[in-house]
């Protein structure tokens, strides 16, 4: 006999076609779509025809050079001297307008290394900034994965007790979550304020004085720490939920066999309730992982990706280059990387993760 | 070694008051079976006695010492739960080996003693599975084989065998017996299922309500029952009761009849009994018997079910109460056919009423 459910094919259909409408117009066809404009010149508004222009975009985004360059020797083949220092030709002189190095000509200098004075090797960077977004996504990711996901773990194992107005500390780790993102941003800038902020007033407060405000959003050094600092914050309540769901699916005559046997609380942790969390952390750690490499609201209101591009992230700048500098092949193909990356990184999660028992 | 003394325990929910002061004495290596209705409170009890819930009021010695404050892992006991409660992550060696394991015991020591509760448990093939690939009655073994590693001196059952089918039940039944004979071990077990109750105990404490009914060797229980509940609590099918008038008492005797029942001398063996009041005269089904020439009690048969080996008759008697009797023979009875039966006044009951 054939269910009810597959006979009325038609009104199933009627009913998941909206969300399935939804999907395709605002996920998969953006999806295509970039994919396609990646691989082109299209501009945002533009007279001009749109030109096919292959990996071009790709290779502006990501192309880098190794450059290592001698210090300038006189006529006699000795070292020219500069301040007491060997001289060396600018990197500038190299990728500008110089016909001898075609494959440098427009890049500008990411970093270098001096090796002892005899030589120097700068790694050259078709985009800098870019270079210095995709560094600090990870660099984000790879602060905020591990802290957030033990803090709500900590959090949950805390809150996931028998205790007399546990609902109410339950009620406060979360609500961070259900406010705006964009209202919380707005919230920690002033509490970051280098002047009067919240957090300056209470370091000076609780070091009688001695200490000096810092303008935490203003400056390289403390930028990328107080948005890391804040993100943590703001979902980690989020998580924290996840992991009590799936604190509570773990039987109490395991932790009563456990109590029984004389485990003490580490070995119960180690013993019953981190194998016992094993897909919730999977799960937990990929979506904070993902979540981590869109970061964009947070530096969107709170830094613009300054000061200096120091907190500038991968999807920043896809959004600043395809709407504010109208170039939305550029864009295109910045989402694509993050694609590409965002897949790696969960693949890798996953075969990391996998149920080596399993056969 | 480990006789458990419980003096006036009590447990309360706020409330709820599930356990109302009970006293048990358990002896050393004795094997004791908790048995009640559901809701009675036999694990409630049996949790106390392991550690897991604490005690309300009363004193629980275990050996010499007063254990109320103790946590679980110092009461020195060992506790095999209804659901196994074996870690599903581990392997079975792994789970046999867990108190070893958290006691910080060598690989050398575990490897030995696991190989010795894999032999008493005839489980060595599974070691390497996981709880996953086991039966239900291997997963109880593992849980039974995690217990005994540790050489605990009291063992606690809460049902243990209840998840299991009708044939492994018996299986297992009879190894725990075996395994009793074995270690020696205090063991505490509880049960809904009075044949457990019966094979295994060396000392049955019927339990209602939170409070004790009566204590005592299973044939004690089963042949002077304290009271109407535990006489029909214990036997199947169970213990037939007929109110009846006490016509007249003589010293250890009373004579009791009603309209279906011939006058009868009974033996008192409880207070209430008055002359000229009422009574419950308990009779088991097995110890009525339908060929007697001497039946003393009429009525006609309502209902017969044929097993074989067995023949059970609902009857109807002539006061309108029904009654079964259980026959241990094949017998034909035709439905609406008059019956009288016979018993033996030794065998009946009489309590009042
Ligand atoms: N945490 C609790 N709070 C309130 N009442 C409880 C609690 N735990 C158990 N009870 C009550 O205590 C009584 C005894 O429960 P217990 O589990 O000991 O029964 P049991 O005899 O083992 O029954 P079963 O044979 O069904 O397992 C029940 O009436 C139950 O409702
Ligand atoms: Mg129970």
């Amino acid at each position: 006999m054939a269910s009810k459910f597959t006979v009325s094919n038609r009104s199933g259909w009627l009913m998941a076609g909206p969300s399935i409408a939804l999907i395709f117009g605002f996920i998969l066809l953006p999806f295509f779509f970039a994919f396609g404009l990646s691989f082109t010149n299209q501009r945002l508004i533009s007279p001009n025809p749109t030109e096919f222009t292959g990996f071009d975009n790709y290779r502006s985004l990501l192309g880098l050079g190794i450059l290592t360059l001698e210090p300038i020797k006189d006529a006699s083949g000795a070292i020219q001297m500069k301040d007491g220092a060997p001289e060396f030709p600018t990197v500038r002189s190299i990728t500008r307008n110089n016909p001898d190095y075609p494959q440098y000509a427009g890049m500008r200098e990411w970093f270098n290394f001096g090796t002892s004075g005899d030589s120097i090797t700068y790694v050259l960077a078709r985009d800098v900034v870019f270079m210095t977004a995709i560094v600090n996504t990870f660099l984000f990711v790879i602060i905020v994965a591990p802290l957030q996901g033990g803090l709500a773990l900590g959090l949950a194992l805390l809150i996931n007790q028998k205790l007399r107005g546990i609902n109410f500390f339950r009620t406060i780790y979360f609500m961070p979550v259900v406010v705006s993102i964009v209202v919380v941003a707005i919230l920690w800038r002033i509490i970051y304020d280098g002047n009067n902020g919240l957090l300056n007033n209470i370091l000076s407060a609780l070091t009688f004085g001695a200490f000096q405000p810092v303008n935490w959003l203003g400056e390289t050094s403390t930028a990328m720490g107080a948005v890391i600092a804040m993100s943590i914050w703001q979902a980690v309540g989020f998580h924290m939920v996840i992991w009590l769901s799936g604190l509570q699916t773990i039987s109490p005559t395991l932790y009563e066999a456990a109590a029984i046997e004389g485990a003490s609380k580490w070995q119960v942790f180690r013993y019953i309730t981190w194998p016992g969390l094993k897909n919730t952390a999977v799960l937990v750690f990929i979506v904070i992982t993902m979540q981590a490499f869109g970061l964009f609201s947070q530096i969107n209101v709170m830094t613009k990706g300054g000061p200096l591009d120091s907190t500038q992230t991968i999807v920043f700048q896809a959004i600043e280059r395809g709407y504010g500098k109208q170039d939305i092949s550029g864009g295109s193909a910045i989402s694509v990387i993050l694609f590409v990356i965002v897949l790696s990184v969960s693949l890798i999660q996953r075969w990391l993760t996998r149920d080596k028992g399993a056969k | 070694m480990a006789a458990i003394t419980l003096k006036g325990l009590k447990k309360s929910y706020g409330q709820a008051h599930v356990i109302k002061g009970v006293d048990i004495t358990i002896e050393d290596g004795e094997f004791v079976v908790f048995v009640g209705p559901s809701g009675c409170g036999k694990s409630t009890l049996l949790r106390m006695i392991a550690g897991l819930e604490d005690i309300s009021a009363g004193s629980l010695t275990i050996g010499d010492k007063v254990v109320n404050d103790l946590p679980p892992k110092d009461r020195g006991v060992a506790m095999v739960f209804q659901s196994y409660a074996i870690f599903p992550h581990m392997t079975v060696r792994e789970n046999v080996a867990f108190g070893l394991t958290i006691s910080g015991a060598s690989k050398e020591e575990k490897d030995a003693k696991v190989a010795e509760a894999a032999r008493i448990l005839q489980m060595e093939h599974l070691l390497d599975r996981r709880p996953s690939q086991l039966s239900g009655g291997q997963r109880q073994r593992v849980a039974i084989g995690r217990a005994i590693v540790r050489k605990p001196a009291v063992f606690l059952f809460d049902e243990p065998l209840s998840n299991l089918d009708a044939a492994l039940r018996m299986d297992m039944r009879m190894e725990i017996g075996k395994l009793h004979q074995q270690l020696g071990a205090t063991m505490i077990y509880v049960t809904h299922d009075q044949v457990e109750a019966m094979t295994l105990a060396d000392k049955i404490v019927v339990l209602k309500d939170g409070l004790v009914q009566q204590i005592g060797s299973p044939m004690d229980l089963y042949h002077r029952p304290d009271n109407v509940f535990v006489a029909g609590f214990l036997g199947s099918p169970s213990m037939n009761f007929l109110t009846v008038d006490v016509t007249e008492v003589s010293g250890t005797h009373a004579t009791v009849r009603n309209a279906a029942l011939d006058p009868t001398s009974i033996e008192i063996r409880h207070p209430g009994i008055v002359a000229g009041g009422k009574a419950k005269l308990g009779l088991r089904p097995q110890y009525l018997n339908p060929d007697d020439p001497a039946g003393r009690l009429h009525g006609r048969v309502a209902l017969t079910e044929r097993l074989g080996s067995e023949t059970v008759i609902e009857a109807t008697l002539t006061d309108g109460s029904n009654l079964i009797v259980a026959l241990a023979r094949d017998a034909h009875f035709p439905i609406g056919q008059d019956i009288s039966l016979g018993f033996d006044p030794d065998m009946a009951h009489l309590f009042a009423a």
